[in-house]
């Protein structure tokens, strides 16, 4: 330890809590290695984090764990209770440093000699606000774009002025970003700002730096002012939009020796101004082609002409995180260097010097990693499941998740990336996105998740490259490479005699074995065949940080076809390969990881070494000390197959990451591969809908009425059959279903007419829809068929709420007994049928004692984290034994999940804030971006916790009701007097009012949003003087459902916490009537859940 | 076209040709910096090497005006990358890699494993080689040449070139061993007047009382095969004149005060070695391009600089007199500028700084 941090025993980690847009798994990856970094110190951890699926929140990693929101209250309270020494603020994210901040500026941690480790609080402030950041900047002679904030169009006039034409307008608070545009003169000036105006109070008149390149460097520095750049990435989008919804390359492309080093020096020289501690990102606008010929060397002046010794450059500071971030994690994982861990051990005052370089094990942690491959991230959208959301990408992020390809050509990196989103796109020049009637020039221009698809298209249609740049202000040397990947594909379909050296150019290009058997109107299979009769196969490289210059002994592996040997010898039987869960999206995420790596670290148990293969830089799954062999490569068949070929494993594992790797499970079996668990023709008679429905009726359990059609009428006399309402789910929709509920035979036609929605190529499933019905998880472990342990937990909102959005209860407060021994009992019959061997989870519809079955999945579910973390019983572990025939029969876990003295409850999290225009209604498709857990006495405190952690809050100003229905508003009835009984204004619609006005309920009647009539709910939203809205909406109700609609949009736009489903209303009523901030108890994890 | 390099020991690896249709020799080195193959193709100390870069894509950026290249020309003797970008994009390209090596006759290769090539040196240590796109030739070392002679000007040139600032007055001579051209804009940089000799040029000699301090630049190969620079080096240290080493001018200095150099396995021939400032807790990324390195470090000096990974000598530091040298690249290009600091502490401690 060094001197003057001994006396730092016990530090505070804030985690980032749940998952959502713009804060994502980086940072699980960074306070796992912050506190393996500190536990290495014998420093005793204690961590904030209610992100119940995090790794970080493991037995294994820190020493206390609170599931509770990272917020001052919460924060506070446990530092009266821990009194920790020493806090990190750093890892994360932008939650973590927000409340560390606010701490700060209270004088918490004077109060209660904390010491803020890394840098220093006064250096974040700075980094945080705009204008202290632009003085400072200036101060050491670096420029950051000009920007005047101004309140009228005279003052906007004269601030363009001030800056030159054109310039940038932005509406500071705007909703999603209206108001904003790129003015050229005066006039356009004038009409934008005007419109701008009209809805908000200022405006921020900017430089505008059109098609500029936007370049990022992750910087590191040490309290002795040691300071490197670990890495440089590229955009390959220009400026504009933002960086987590870029394409990314590392290290830079375009860049030559002089511009890398400046804007390197350039990053430094402020990292060490701010006395950075840590972790330091630092972006850059830099202009490609300069038009003043600005600039000297580092240290002097930045103004004259580009000298004698120098070529000119232009270049602004866009932005510094003084903290992990994205970038960074991206920047750990494509360069080798544990940034993180690196960052913790400076924030303990150590030198980089005396830090052990655990990757290469015989060079130095103080040096700058150097690449031999390059690599491209690529945003995960899914932003067409949101109804309403716009798609236009700029600079507020919106993607949900990303990948990383490595390879050692731009193009083999670019297509691997694309095929590693999961999305059936087979590579650059796929057409699958090209679908939505717009022109090639128009999905050019408008920036949109469709863009890059677009180029390929338009190469192919013949634009110049100069053309393509203009409209997207990607710099041609991408559009090149792209183009290259173009013409060898056109080139391919003339190709008559297929030789091995073209083999090897296309897969040197990354082209995978299906692409190029579409060319032949061949399967990718018979490619393959073919390819290894040739001998042509991917090598097995090292991302070793040093480009080769020593022997390396990391673990981190990627294939390319740019080689012809193989870095490392196969593991044979005892490998065994994890498959991982791919990038993060709606509907999988962090809690895939955490299975895959408990998954991986129980192989242990069975003398295995574990073999990963995933390609999420946001991942713990991919850090270089999870498994014995991290393969970042994707997860098609190819990649497995071409991985399983070159390790001959004992075998591989396909349920512990979600739904891609078990979708992977039956041409992995078929091509010769050992599947541990239950076999893959178990797994597609659950898979298959008719199989199973088929084996349902086989062992009579019940079940949704259902069945698949491929026309229109035979669909309409089913509905009839089993009456409304019904669930359809349509076949066609790229990236998963877009199911919905149709209450009449009305609403199903208008559904069905849309074009080809139903057709023998894209038939729709149909089954009948129950209401008021409960929905319950049923989780379990089995081996060779018989139930070893299973947990039951069950929904607050009724059927028609996806499971991945629900508030999840365990232990259940409202099943049944009997219930609950009928849910187990078919649990036990499927699992005997389906010959069972692993994790399986079942979801089941009950209403009034019986039960039906409505989906499976022969694989750990999104809820194992949660129901393994609340009951002590480690699921993951259990089927790692059940993989190997190794469970015993031990009734002393059955009775462990029955009497839980606590309550806990999961709570999703929601990003709608940042999708503009999108629903925030629950329904059947799911929606949230990650999740909570809290614990408590009762469900009630629970629930309170994990919706404060969430962005919650209990009401204090004013509460907005608007119930659509007779029956919203009678069921509501109870509700509404609890409302009224806080001593709060209420407030409601027309209707809602009245009714609530006969119950001897007083309520402000509002007017609509389009009634435009004051007083007016937008005023009232806008005005931040409710902080409640509940928004009950009638299914059947159509007429009102746009006004609705705009007051749900509303509420999110202004920041107000809105409930949309009456149960999860009613629990939350019930929540804030009974408990106050002072009742949520201030307990750790092991004070709930013994080990 | 296609070529092959051959390595000793009759290792053939074919590749794609994008250089000029003639055959090269000379000992095979990899350097894995990822930007700047211009800075080093035109730097002299490549001399008689052919070059592996280990970043797998070359070309991206083109070539630049010959006002910002190490010298006026290529001096590697082979270029090999596994990938080669044909079409470059930056404002200040003014022709494709592959025409400019193509201009001035040096061959090069698209070898796609340069990994192997790499891995192969390391293990080896450095080897001869020889790319053969038309008659085949003999193998050469090129250490066994006065790579010196070869590179070095041949002319006494006077600059004062920095318009930016003042003159000082100050007046230094540089010794040409090869040097790069960065050397003499860094110095010019710092208001100092630069006189850039031949290598075998007894400043002392010629050019008595006429300047405050002599800087012994970079160049290629063996240093003991600069006998003459070593010997009118050794008369400066007698005469108490200010030194700076630099690279191969470290070596010189190291060799004329009474040390010993070796030649390492493989060399250090990258941006990203970490050096260790001794009597410090720092440590800085340098540019490094060497075969040799220092063993027995002359008696009266100390050592500067350590190299972190191998504990290599990185400089050294007279403890009482100006007399100092560094094996990395101050002056960088390519590379990163952590240790630009260098010109401007000799300055000082030569008296010429202002």
């Amino acid at each position: 330890m060094t001197e003057g941090m001994k006396n730092i025993k016990k530090v505070l980690i804030l985690g980032s809590g749940a998952l959502k847009i713009g804060e994502a798994g980086e940072f699980d990856y960074s306070g796992s290695q912050a506190i393996k970094a500190l536990k290495e110190e014998r420093i005793q951890t204690v961590l904030i984090n209610p992100n119940i699926a995090t790794i970080q929140t493991s037995k294994f990693l820190a020493d206390t764990v609170y599931f509770l929101p990272v917020k001052d209250y919460f924060v506070e309270k446990i530092i009266e209770k821990e009194k920790p020494d020493g806090i990190l603020l750093s890892f994360g994210g932008q939650t973590a440093l927000n409340c560390g901040l606010s701490l700060s500026k209270k004088g918490v941690f004077a109060k209660h000699y904390i010491t803020v480790l890394g840098t220093p609080v006064s250096a974040i402030l700075i980094t945080e606000d705009r204008e202290k950041f632009a003085a400072h900047l200036q101060k050491i002679g670096i420029t950051t774009p000009k920007s005047l904030a101004v309140k009228n169009i005279k003052q906007a006039l004269k601030a363009a002025e001030t800056i030159g034409f054109p310039v940038m307008i932005r509406a500071g608070f705007a909703l999603g970003g209206q108001g904003s545009g790129v003015a050229k003169n005066e006039q356009e000036l004038f009409l934008i700002a005007q419109k701008a105006f009209s809805f908000v109070p200022q405006i921020l008149v900017e430089e505008y730096l059109h098609h500029y390149k936007e370049i990022e460097y992750e910087v590191v520095r040490d309290t002795d002012d040691n300071c490197i750049a670990v890495c440089n990435m590229e955009n390959m989008d220009p400026l504009g939009i933002h960086t987590g919804d870029s394409i990314v390359v590392a290290p830079s492309q375009t860049l030559t020796n002089f511009e890398y080093h400046y804007l390197r020096a350039v990053a430094i020289r402020i990292v060490r101004s701010l006395r950075i501690v840590g972790e330091c990102n630092v972006q850059f606008a830099l202009n490609p082609k300069p038009s003043q010929w600005r600039v000297a060397s580092v240290g002097e002046s930045e103004t004259g002409p580009a000298n004698w010794s120098n070529p000119p450059i232009e270049y602004y500071v866009i932005e510094v995180n003084a903290r992990l971030s994205r970038s960074s994690a991206l920047a750990s994982k494509a360069t080798g260097y544990p940034l993180a861990y690196v960052a913790a051990k400076l924030a303990l005052k150590k030198n980089l010097i005396t830090i052990k370089n655990k990757i290469t094990h015989i060079t130095q942690s103080c040096f700058e990693p150097s690449l031999d491959y390059v690599v491209v991230k690529i945003p995960r959208w899914d932003i067409e499941k949101f109804q309403g959301a716009d798609e236009r990408i700029g600079t507020g992020m919106k993607s949900v998740g990303e990948v990383m390809g490595i390879g050692r050509t731009f193009e083999e990196a670019y297509q691997k990336a694309i095929r590693m989103l999961d999305l059936d796109l087979d590579g650059a020049t796929s057409t699958l996105m090209l679908t939505n009637g717009k022109t090639t020039e128009e999905l050019l221009m408008i920036p949109t998740p469709r863009r890059m698809f677009a180029i390929a298209k338009a190469i192919k249609n013949g634009l110049s490259v100069q053309k393509i740049y203009s409209f997207t202000g990607i710099d041609p040397w991408f559009l090149y490479r792209i183009k290259h990947i173009v013409d060898q594909e056109k080139k391919l379909s003339k190709t008559k005699i297929f030789t091995k050296e073209h083999l090897w150019s296309l897969k040197r290009l990354g082209f995978s074995d299906k692409q190029i058997g579409n060319a032949f109107h061949t399967k990718g299979l018979d490619i393959r065949k073919l390819r290894k009769r040739m001998e042509v196969e991917p090598s097995i490289l090292q991302i070793d940080t040093l480009a080769a210059e020593f022997p390396a002994k990391t673990n981190y592996l990627y294939l390319s076809y740019s080689a012809r040997h193989n870095d490392i010898a196969p593991t044979k039987k005892k490998g065994v390969i994890v498959l991982g869960s791919g990038p993060y999206r709606i509907g999988c995420s962090v809690e895939f990881d955490w299975t895959s790596v408990i998954t991986a670290m129980n192989l242990k148990t069975y003398g295995k070494k574990s073999i990963m293969i995933n390609c999420n830089p946001e991942t713990v799954s991919t850090d270089y000390d999870i498994s014995s062999k991290l393969y970042f490569e994707g997860l098609t068949f190819e990649d497995i197959a071409d991985i399983y070929d070159f390790e001959c494993p004992f075998g591989v594992i396909v349920s512990m990451g979600g739904q891609t790797p078990n979708n992977r499970a039956k041409a992995l079996k078929a091509y010769g591969c050992i599947i541990l668990g239950t076999d893959p023709a178990d797994i597609d008679k659950a898979e298959d809908r008719g199989k199973f429905s088929k084996l349902l009726d086989e062992i009579g359990i019940e079940q949704p009425a259902w069945n698949t059609f491929a026309r229109l009428d035979t669909v309409l006399s089913f509905c009839e059959k089993v009456g409304y309402p019904v669930l359809i789910r349509p076949s066609f929709v790229l990236s998963g279903t877009m199911m919905r509920i149709c209450y009449t035979k009305e609403e199903l036609t208008i559904l069905l007419s849309k074009e080809a929605f139903v057709s023998k190529d894209y038939p729709i499933t149909v089954s009948k829809f129950i209401e008021e019905a409960k929905e319950i998880e049923f989780d379990a472990v089995a081996q060779g068929g018989r139930v070893i342990v299973s947990v039951i937990s069950e929904h607050v909102e009724n059927a028609g709420v996806h499971s991945g959005d629900a508030t999840i209860v365990l232990p259940p407060q409202k099943i049944y007994i009997q219930t609950k021994r009928a849910i187990e009992d078919v649990g036990e019959k499927i699992a005997r049928a389906l010959f069972i061997t692993g994790p399986f989870n079942i979801q089941f519809l009950a209403k009034e004692n019986n039960i039906q079955v409505i989906e499976i999945n022969l694989r750990s579910s999104r809820t194992f984290p949660f129901i393994s973390k609340v009951t002590g019983i480690d699921f993951i572990k259990l089927s790692v034994d059940a993989f190997f025939h190794k469970t015993k029969e031990n009734p002393h876990l059955k009775k462990r999940t029955d009497f839980l003295p606590f309550v806990a409850v999961k709570v999703p999290q929601f990003s709608f804030t940042r999708l503009t225009g999108a629903d925030p209604v629950l329904h059947v498709e799911m929606a949230s971006t990650g999740e909570v857990a809290c614990f408590g006495e009762t469900v009630e405190e629970a629930f309170l916790k994990g919706d404060l952690a969430t962005g919650g809050k209990i009401p204090e100003k004013g509460i907005f009701i608007s119930l659509g229905g007779e029956e919203q508003k009678h069921a509501f009835l109870e509700n509404a007097q609890k409302l009224a009984a806080l001593h709060l204004p209420l407030f409601a619609t027309e209707k809602t009012a009245a009714f609530l006005k006969k119950h001897g309920i007083h309520a402000k009647r509002l007017y609509k949003i389009y009634e435009q009539k004051s007083p007016n709910v937008l005023h009232y939203f806008q005005k931040g003087i409710i902080d409640l809205a509940i928004n009950l909406i009638e299914r059947e109700e159509k007429k009102a459902a746009v006004d609705q609609y705009t007051i749900r949009r509303a509420a999110i736009d202004y920041n107000i916490p809105l409930f949309t489903n009456r149960q999860k209303a009613t629990l939350f009523i019930n929540a804030i009537t009974q408990e106050k901030h002072s009742d949520l108890l201030v307990k750790s994890w092991d004070e709930y859940v013994r080990a | 076209m296609t070529g092959k390099l051959i390595l000793e020991g009759n290792f053939i690896f074919e590749g794609q040709s994008f250089g000029a249709p003639l055959s090269g020799v000379g000992e095979v080195v990899f350097s894995t910096g990822m930007v700047g193959y211009p800075e080093s193709l035109t730097d002299p100390s490549y001399t008689g090497q052919i070059l592996i870069l280990t970043y797998p894509l070359i070309g991206n950026y083109g070539v630049f005006d010959k006002r910002y290249w190490e010298s006026d020309r290529i001096h590697v003797s082979g270029l090999i990358v596994s990938s080669y970008i044909n079409t470059p994009s930056h404002f200040l390209n003014t022709m494709t890699l592959s025409t400019w090596l193509k201009k001035e006759s040096i061959p090069a290769l698209e070898i796609s494993d340069t990994r192997f090539l790499t891995q192969k040196i390391r293990s080896h240590g450095t080897m001869l080689g020889k790319m053969v796109l038309t008659e085949d030739i003999s193998f050469h070392d090129p250490n066994t040449d006065n790579l010196v002679e070869r590179v070095s000007i041949k002319t006494v040139t006077k600059e004062r070139g920095n318009p930016q600032g003042e003159w000082r007055g100050k007046r230094l001579i540089l010794i040409d061993c090869g040097t790069k051209r960065n050397i003499v804009r860094s110095l010019l940089k710092r208001g100092v007047e630069v006189i850039t000799v031949p290598w075998n040029f007894d400043a002392t000699e010629n050019l008595p009382h006429s300047f405050d301090g002599i800087v012994i630049s970079n160049g290629p190969g063996d240093p003991t095969m600069a006998k003459e620079t070593i010997e009118n080096v050794r008369k400066a240290l007698n005469k108490k004149i200010p030194l700076l080493g630099i690279c191969l001018g470290h070596q010189i200095l190291a060799l004329a005060g009474g040390g010993k150099a070796y030649k390492l396995k493989f060399g250090h021939r990258s941006q990203n070695q970490p050096c260790l400032l001794a009597e410090s807790k720092r440590c800085y990324i340098t540019t490094q391009n060497h075969g040799f390195a220092i063993g027995k470090i002359p008696s009266g000096f100390t050592p500067w600089f350590t190299n972190a990974n191998d504990g290599s000598n990185e400089g050294i530091k007279h403890k009482t007199l100006p007399f100092m040298s560094i094996q990395f690249h101050p002056e960088a290009c390519p590379g990163p500028t952590d240790t630009e600091w260098i010109f401007d502490y000799f300055l000082e401690r030569a008296n010429m700084s202002s």
